[in-house]
């Protein structure tokens, strides 16, 4: 085991202080890159280092914060090479002839790696593994360089943390600590929690975790209060000295050395272990810590048995309180459900996803599997989209083990995966996957001999399972048991085998249970009636997680009053928030619909009518009410080509406003589905005027208008193409190439991405002559948009619609 | 903090008209969706200023060129390099609902818009009352992008203020910020008092922008 990591369960370490500050004082100027003084001012840092040292520190950071290949290019003055391997060559100078206040203290060497200033997507346009790369760059060089161990600091997205610790443990066997910097509120500035953070962390195998910046050390208390009740590795607090204030353009800081001093002696007493300072500390700050902590007694963190998975925002406990996994993300048995996954229309799975959400699940499965499509790349794009929208935590459900792979390497998070078994080939593929990117895994009680009869059989197929994870270093926390729902109709004493294997895991083996409650009921009638029955029982056997459809107010029912009468809903106060006043039958749960429309859901109001006022679930029942006495061809002809025209003029002539525009358009959208389904059943195909492509050009990432305009042309019967933002000139041409494409849409919000608007307009000309090319945008002026070489520049959605009607001849 | 109902109106386009009852209701469900994720956020420094003449401008931590900033900054002395922002959490609101409801999209990038203005509209009437206790005055805050003020000095704004690690906002290759609810602007520091209007819309070349204010 590396010293460093002996030493911090030994005794109470001592990290270095600021540096950036230190730096300022000294001449480095706003603005200017402070790794580049590791070799124009070598002197300086080197000097600061042992200062450090002196001071007490056990560890100091290398001046690296900002070192990676987006700042420093290759071949420049100050190439990332050059810079990190100065700065550990400084570090290593420093450690070389300090003069320690105690004989016996040698100095380690942290390979200091911040974030790297860029948002990844889908909030920023950094791609995860481009990040990934960035970061192995660094650690590359560090390990080269001969550093003791690796900081990943300041990190305030828990995804590129978890980019930087792959790249970390991927590219060295070097300790790996890793500190995150929390607002007063104890968010991350993307969202995420104490208790998210450190699953995702703990998850992938870090070393210490702890708090570094943003805060002073009194406003760190709570954070790390909270922090200390779930971590089970050490805990790093590195604070600022105190909050900053800006004086004569100089940023300082409102606690001295004394006073920091004293608030970390009580940090390391709630239980710190590596302690050191940030933004504004200095030699001084440590100097008089090291002295007031340094014979303290050490309180390493007990091992918490919780099982716990987290999405980029939050986390889920499994344990006592039944977690809800909603399981319609899943096309088996599914007919529309296959038919987007092939029509790739993702919208459609993340309505699902929404849906269940609303509806109160805290997990959502995700099972993309069908022959004829690429899991993996679907699987992929399908947790990304998920995860751009919904903070739930997602159950990847595959037995692709690329396809399980590549969800866990990009997922956000610490997931729940679904699943592995007792076999000895499942559990050779899985746990070392579980091992790397973290998680907790589903373990089904079957093995080579197929699925055990007895409630013994299964408990020990349980046990070896829980024996094989060891062996690879996973703990029982982290699995939980399947204990396998069969139906009941093909074997009566199946329903009561499965609740007793339950039962048995959790009072022998100690460990936790999940079931996929709707098997249960198959090939009866009325199947809701035995899985919600069932679902209570299961709950009573102690069940930890069920996979079940959210939608099902049976099934809610049975989850909701059982919290209520195993007292695990104070007050019954869930309870009643969720049915006071709210008589609901059985069936699909009402809750979730669109508030504002419900007092106006008059019977009486005609389609026409609820498009023009855009009511859509008043269009939905409108739309299905006509088609019992008329053709889906008249309605669409009289009804709603009338009506969308009329509010399309309004527009035109300031009378409709764009909300009640987009209103009207959903509420058609909405007809338009019925109708479509209509027209499906009776053979007649829909048809289009024609297809377009829209795209918001490269380097640009706003798409409101973009999807506003795709939202209209579909109303008007168009096939859209949408290739998202950020697309680049060439797959844009591709696209109009491969599909003859007539019209094609750009959107460009900035100055600084209409150039590239240009160059897609010039590469299209060449490739595709005869194509026409609208463009809009923010900044974007008839003027503008002839100087780039587009046909017509659209000021609003309704100027591409009527454009569109002129390229396609349809006016 | 008061949202605007009108103002958010005007940058959905309504031009002094007023709403239907349903879009009202979609502003006030918005509103509440973005008071539960929003997170705000600010920073600022104060540098010292010079005006070197043919419109170049030096505020010591980076040096531009702008005719419409430099008449913003006459006769002032400081430069205060200000940046605020909501957060990501509207962002993910942002593309849930474009997503999955555009017309619910389109209001709450309006109630965002004008959230974060109003937001930077309280944080410089802080400054400006503090200022002003010390006889300082100051101009309106000026964006990069704003007329002639190249959007380039974004990258100097943010990097001096540390906005990625302060309060995270970071730029896109072809700087973007993002989040996408964020501000950066200068506000001039001077001994002059000037009739301050904290908006930035007036100070605005533009002036056929169709989400203009009136008078």
């Amino acid at each position: 085991m590396a010293m460093i990591l002996e030493e911090i369960k030994k005794r109470i370490v001592f990290f270095d202080g600021g540096t950036g500050s230190l730096l300022q004082a000294k001449g480095l100027k706003p603005g200017e890159l402070p790794e580049t003084w590791n070799i124009s001012h070598q002197e300086t840092i080197v000097a600061l280092h042992r200062d450090y040292l002196e001071a007490g520190a056990d560890i100091i950071k290398t001046n690296t914060f900002g070192a990676n290949g987006l700042k420093y290019l290759a071949g420049t003055e100050f190439d990332l090479d050059q810079v990190v391997t100065a700065a550990v060559k400084n570090a290593r100078e420093a450690v070389e002839t300090a003069v320690y206040p105690n004989e016996k203290k040698q100095g380690y060497i942290a390979l200091d790696i911040g974030p790297t200033g860029k948002l990844l997507k889908p909030l920023g346009d950094l791609d995860f593994e481009d990040a990934y790369a960035l970061f192995s760059q660094v650690v590359a060089i560090g390990v080269r360089e001969g550093v003791d161990l690796i900081l990943i600091e300041t990190m305030s997205d828990s995804y590129e943390a978890k980019a930087a610790v792959l790249a970390a443990k991927e590219n060295s066997t070097l300790p790996v600590f890793v500190t995150l910097i929390f607002d007063e509120k104890g968010k991350l500035l993307t969202g995420g929690n104490v208790e998210s953070s450190v699953a995702l962390l703990e998850g992938l195998g870090v070393d210490a975790i702890g708090i570094n910046c943003g805060l002073g050390p009194i406003q760190m208390k709570h954070i790390l209060a909270d922090l200390l009740k779930v971590v089970s590795v050490p805990v790093i607090v590195n604070p600022n000295a105190g909050l900053p204030r800006s004086e004569g353009g100089k940023t300082v800081y409102d606690i001295d050395a004394d006073e920091f001093a004293q608030v970390m002696k009580e940090i390391v007493a709630m239980g710190a272990c590596v302690v050191g300072g940030c933004c504004g500390t200095t030699p001084e700050h440590i100097k008089k810590t090291t002295a007031l902590c340094q014979d303290l007694p050490l309180i390493l963190p007990e091992e918490k048995e919780r099982t716990v998975i987290s999405s980029y925002a939050q986390s889920v406990v499994i344990g006592r309180d039944p977690v809800l996994i909603g399981e319609r993300i899943n096309p088996t048995g599914k007919s529309k459900f296959k038919q987007a996954l092939k029509e790739h229309n993702l919208e459609y799975i993340l309505k699902e996803g929404v849906l269940q959400q609303d509806n109160g699940a805290h997990v959502l499965d995700v099972n993309v599997g069908l022959p004829e499509i690429d899991e993996p790349a679907m699987m992929e794009e399908v947790i990304k989209e998920l995860q751009s929208i919904i903070d739930l935590p997602l159950q990847i459900d595959t037995s692709n083990l690329e396809a399980m792979e590549r969800a866990m390497r990009i997922y956000n998070g610490k997931p729940l995966i679904n699943s592995v078994n007792g076999k000895i080939e499942s559990m050779e593929a899985v746990f070392p996957l579980v091992k790397r990117y973290g998680g907790v895994v589903v373990a089904l009680a079957l093995d080579e001999d197929g699925i055990p009869e007895t409630e013994e059989g299964r408990i020990l197929v349980a046990k070896k399972i829980y024996q094989k994870a060891a062996s690879y270093g996973i703990e029982k926390k982290d699995i939980i048991i399947d204990a396998l729902c069969l139906t009941v109709s093909s074997d009566s004493k199946g329903a009561l085998t499965t609740l007793n294997t339950v039962k048995r895991v959790r009072d022998e083996l100690g460990g936790k249970t999940i079931l996929g409650v709707s098997n249960i009921s198959f090939g009866l009638p009325q199947r809701e009636i035995v899985n919600a029955s069932f679902f209570t029982m299961a709950l009573l056997n102690g069940l930890n997680a069920a996979i079940i459809n959210p939608n099902s107010e049976a099934m809610m029912r049975s989850y909701y009053s059982f919290r209520a009468l195993a007292d695990l809903d104070p007050q019954c106060s869930n309870y009643i928030a969720v049915y006071s006043g709210n008589v609901v039958s059985l069936g699909e749960t009402s809750r979730y619909s669109d508030k504002g429309e419900k007092t106006s859901l008059k019977g009486d109001i005609t389609l026409a009518e609820s498009i023009k006022k855009g009511l859509k679930d008043r269009a939905f029942q409108a739309a299905s009410e006509l088609l019992k006495e008329k053709e889906p061809l008249t309605i669409i002809q009289e009804e709603m080509i009338p009506s969308l025209d009329l509010v399309g003029k309004g527009f035109e002539n300031g009378t409709v406003f764009l909300p009640q525009l987009l209103m009207s358009a959903e509420a058609a959208k909405a007809a338009f589905e019925v109708i479509k389904g209509k027209m499906a059943e009776t053979g007649v195909m829909e048809e289009k005027k024609g297809k377009v492509i829209l795209a918001t050009v490269k380097g640009d990432i706003h798409d409101i208008g973009k999807n506003i305009v795709k939202v209209l042309l579909e109303n008007y019967s168009y096939e859209v193409l949408d290739l998202g933002k950020d697309v680049s000139p060439e797959t844009i041409v591709e696209a109009a190439q491969k599909d003859r494409v007539k019209l094609v849409g750009l959107s460009a919000l900035m100055t600084t991405t209409v150039p590239s608007m240009e160059e897609t307009i010039k590469k299209l000309r060449i490739q595709t002559p005869e194509v026409k090319v609208m463009v809009g945008g923010a900044v974007l002026t008839r003027e503008y948009a002839q100087t780039i070489g587009a046909d017509r520049y659209c000021r609003d959605a309704m100027a591409s619609v009527n454009y569109a009607e002129e390229v396609f001849n349809v006016k | 903090m008061e949202v605007s109902q009108k103002e958010i109106l005007r940058y959905l386009g309504y031009q002094g008209n007023a709403a239907d009852e349903q879009v009202n209701a979609m502003i006030m469900e918005c509103l509440e969706e973005l008071k539960e994720v929003v997170s705000f956020k600010s920073i600022h420094r104060t540098f010292p200023l010079r005006l070197l003449g043919e419109d170049e401008i030096d505020c010591s931590v980076f040096r531009t060129r702008s005719h419409n900033l430099s008449k913003n900054l006459t006769d002032c002395e400081q430069v205060i390099l200000f940046a605020a922002t909501l957060g990501t959490g509207v962002d993910i609101k942002l593309k849930k609902y474009s997503k999955l409801q555009m017309s619910k999209a389109v209001v709450m990038q309006a109630a965002a818009t004008t959230m974060i203005e109003e937001f930077c509209d309280m944080e410089n009437r802080k400054l400006k009352e503090a200022y002003e206790a010390e006889n300082y005055f100051l101009r309106p805050r000026f964006s990069p992008g704003y007329g002639d003020f190249p959007l380039e000095c974004q990258r100097d704004i943010t990097t001096v203020l540390e906005t990625p690690k302060r309060i995270g906002i970071m730029l896109t290759e072809s700087l973007l910020m993002i989040p996408s609810k964020s501000v950066t602007a200068v506000i001039g520091v001077s001994k002059k008092p000037l009739r301050c209007e904290s908006k930035g819309c007036e100070s605005c070349k533009k002036t056929d922008c169709a989400y203009r204010r009136n008078g």
